[in-house]
């Protein structure tokens, strides 16, 4: 296979790979830790994965049209805090409904005005999302100074415990956005997204409707992170206005090792989910597999490293053949 | 109706001013009394020093292109102060080897991430995001938390007082810094080389550039500014902790486009690098004086710096 027909396949294929270091890391965690597929495990360690895997999805469309969002992890906190401090552990599931409804809302209205300056505004999209996730940070602090507050036990009882046939809560969520994703392609608007995110001055020259299209990503953005927030809330079961500090960039590594290129354009959402199994498994290995802690960090900084490196290894020694 | 057009450095210096008057006029400010407002003055520039070279690095990586940013400099700052922390050990003699080693360190993870760039075709942000985690996880494995040392009197006295007619040491620094910064961006072909490909790297190739060789050596040379602004913020503050890099991660991401940089590269200068990294200094020093709780800060923080980039950090409208 020449170059150009391997650039051309891997390009059709973004996915290729990442599936690929899926396997090899899922058999790395075999060996680590021999019950990873039994149901309890499997449930655990998805319902652990699942916040950050719902943000890359997220994550994934703002990228792939051309933009990038550092600010949906302070929505992920300002969504927690919301939970935490206005349903609390004594609350009905009635008020949580309906906080969880608002709380949505409000993430969507943040993911709107990030859109709204990037793409009305036509500002550049990282320093513009990096102030905004000041305004957000601020605000989720403003709501909750101090670590506290709660939801009531039953839902995240409910989280914890609901295997649906058998089946991990998070691969019906999975399976929901990836089915949202395949539909969502097939749509005009699948199509511009790319269009937008390939070369934004062409797709305007061809009646795209580049700043729409834009708005909505980061809007799509903004619920995910919402949705996000609810799941993590739900796992951890209290409030913290730090909450998603660590999960945007982690959010946008796992997007980058899903085969998604950060130029926009190319790549997809499926990518973004697999890169976040494979970062949370990666923590999985270091833990079980007795690495001293000093070393943790580290570790895990390069298993990130050579997965970035390893497709452009590939390429390099392709070229030079 | 001809547009007044006012260049981001500028409007980013009077922007600077106006707010130092304002802080001026607080309960606790300066008010009438022009000696505390000239000692007020240089110690904000003094506090911007440390923001301004570790900044300068960042500059060059982001004119250079092809969505070029450095997220590996808050890892470097806090990995070359504790180099300059362990080898000067509170001895004057050490410091020169102490500051090659420290600009070494730097040099060698920026030469990391240029050939993850150049070479490996990773995207810059991600890159240079998994270099800041490795640095950080070798800071972790090499020193266990603790590190053992201490600065020397000179760099104190040089950095951190007064040197010659009362103006800190930090700042004849800096001016100097500017100078060869200047210099190197506007007088030597590796300037024009930088702008160059962050123009269009095709054209620049096709013009005998070699843009691989620019790319390696912008990210080695910003590896080294923040290995240099790493020796001058121990110099400030005396101690080294595992996070003191940190807080300059994003704020010199924000300096550069404050001081009108595009973030898409081919386009920018140092001065605006500078007058951004006065303008973030000055406006974080305000609302501590002010008082106002940690939330409230970050939020004011935020809606100013999206005020600045509306301003003129806009990219051409699509109709262009």
């Amino acid at each position: 296979m020449n170059i150009q027909r391997w650039q051309s396949f891997s390009r059709r294929n973004p996915y290729l790979f990442s599936l690929l270091l899926l396997v090899i890391i899922v058999f790395v965690n075999l060996f680590f830790q021999h019950n990873i597929f039994e149901r309890e495990t499997l449930n655990s360690n998805m319902r652990i994965f699942l916040p950050l895997i719902i943000l890359a999805a997220g994550q994934a469309v703002v990228i792939l049209g051309g933009g990038i969002d550092i600010s949906v992890g302070s929505i992920v906190s300002i969504v927690n805090v919301i939970l935490a401090t206005q349903v609390g552990l004594e609350g009905d599931s009635q008020k949580m409904y309906l906080i969880m409804a608002l709380a949505l809302l409000v993430s969507m209205l943040a993911g709107a005005l990030n859109g709204f300056f990037v793409a009305f505004m036509r500002l550049q999209p990282i320093i513009t999302t990096y102030a905004t996730s000041f305004l957000y940070a601020g605000l989720a602090l403003f709501i909750l100074p101090n670590p506290g507050g709660g939801i009531p036990q039953s839902f995240s009882n409910f989280y914890r415990d609901t295997t649906p046939l058998g089946l991990p809560l998070a691969f019906i969520f999975i399976a929901i956005i990836l089915l949202a994703w395949g539909l969502f392609q097939k749509t005009r608007y699948g199509r511009y997204l790319f269009a937008v995110g390939g070369k934004a001055e062409a797709a305007y020259e061809t009646a795209v409707p580049v700043s729409a299209v834009q708005f909505s990503t980061y809007v799509i953005a903004g619920l995910m992170a919402g949705i996000s927030g609810i799941a993590i809330t739900m796992l951890v079961a209290s409030g913290n206005a730090g909450t998603g500090d660590q999960l945007t960039l982690s959010s946008i590594t796992a997007v980058v090792i899903g085969g998604t290129t950060l130029s926009g354009g190319i790549g997809g959402v499926a990518g973004a989910i697999i890169g976040a199994v494979i970062l949370g498994l990666v923590k999985n290995i270091i833990s079980f597999a007795n690495i001293d802690t000093w070393w943790q960090t580290l570790v895990n900084a390069a298993i990130i490293v050579v997965a970035l490196a390893a497709p452009g290894v590939i390429n390099l020694f392709r070229r030079r053949r | 109706m001809k547009r007044i057009t006012i260049s981001p450095p500028v409007a980013a210096v009077l922007l600077a001013i106006i707010l130092f008057i304002l802080s001026g006029l607080l309960p606790n400010g300066f008010g009438n009394n022009l000696d505390i407002a000239r000692g007020q003055a240089l110690n904000i520039i003094r506090l911007s020093v440390f923001l301004g070279v570790i900044a300068a690095g960042q500059t060059l990586v982001i004119i250079s292109g092809s969505e070029g940013i450095d997220l590996s400099v808050g890892a470097v700052v806090t990995l070359s102060a504790i180099v300059t922390y362990v080898m000067v050990n509170g001895q004057d003699g050490h410091i020169l080897p102490a500051l090659a080693a420290a600009i070494l360190v730097g040099a060698v993870i920026g030469l990391v991430n240029g050939i993850g760039v150049a070479f490996l075709q990773i995207s810059p942000l991600v890159m240079t995001l998994g270099m800041s985690g490795v640095v950080t996880g070798l800071i972790l494995v090499v020193q266990h938390g603790n590190v053992s040392g201490a600065v020397s009197p000179i760099m104190t006295k040089v950095i951190a007082r007064p040197l010659i007619f009362g103006i800190p040491g930090a700042i004849i620094i800096w001016i100097v810094f500017a100078g060869l910064m200047w210099l190197l961006m506007e007088r030597t072909a590796f300037g024009k080389n930088l702008f160059a490909i962050g123009t269009n790297r095709i054209t620049a190739r096709l013009s005998g550039v070699n843009v691989t060789g620019m790319v390696l050596a912008t990210y080695m040379l910003a590896g080294a500014l923040s290995g240099l602004g790493g020796f001058l913020v121990l110099g400030n503050t005396g101690v080294v902790f595992i996070n003191i890099g940190n807080p300059f991660l994003f704020p010199s991401i924000a300096a550069v486009a404050v001081g009108g940089t595009l973030l898409s590269g081919g386009k920018g200068s140092y001065f605006g690098t500078m007058a951004g990294a006065l303008v973030l200094t000055l406006l974080t020093s305000l609302l501590t004086t002010m008082q106002m709780p940690d939330s409230v800060r970050r939020m004011v923080l935020g809606a100013t710096l999206l005020v600045l980039i509306s301003i003129y950090g806009r990219q051409h409208s699509l109709r262009q």
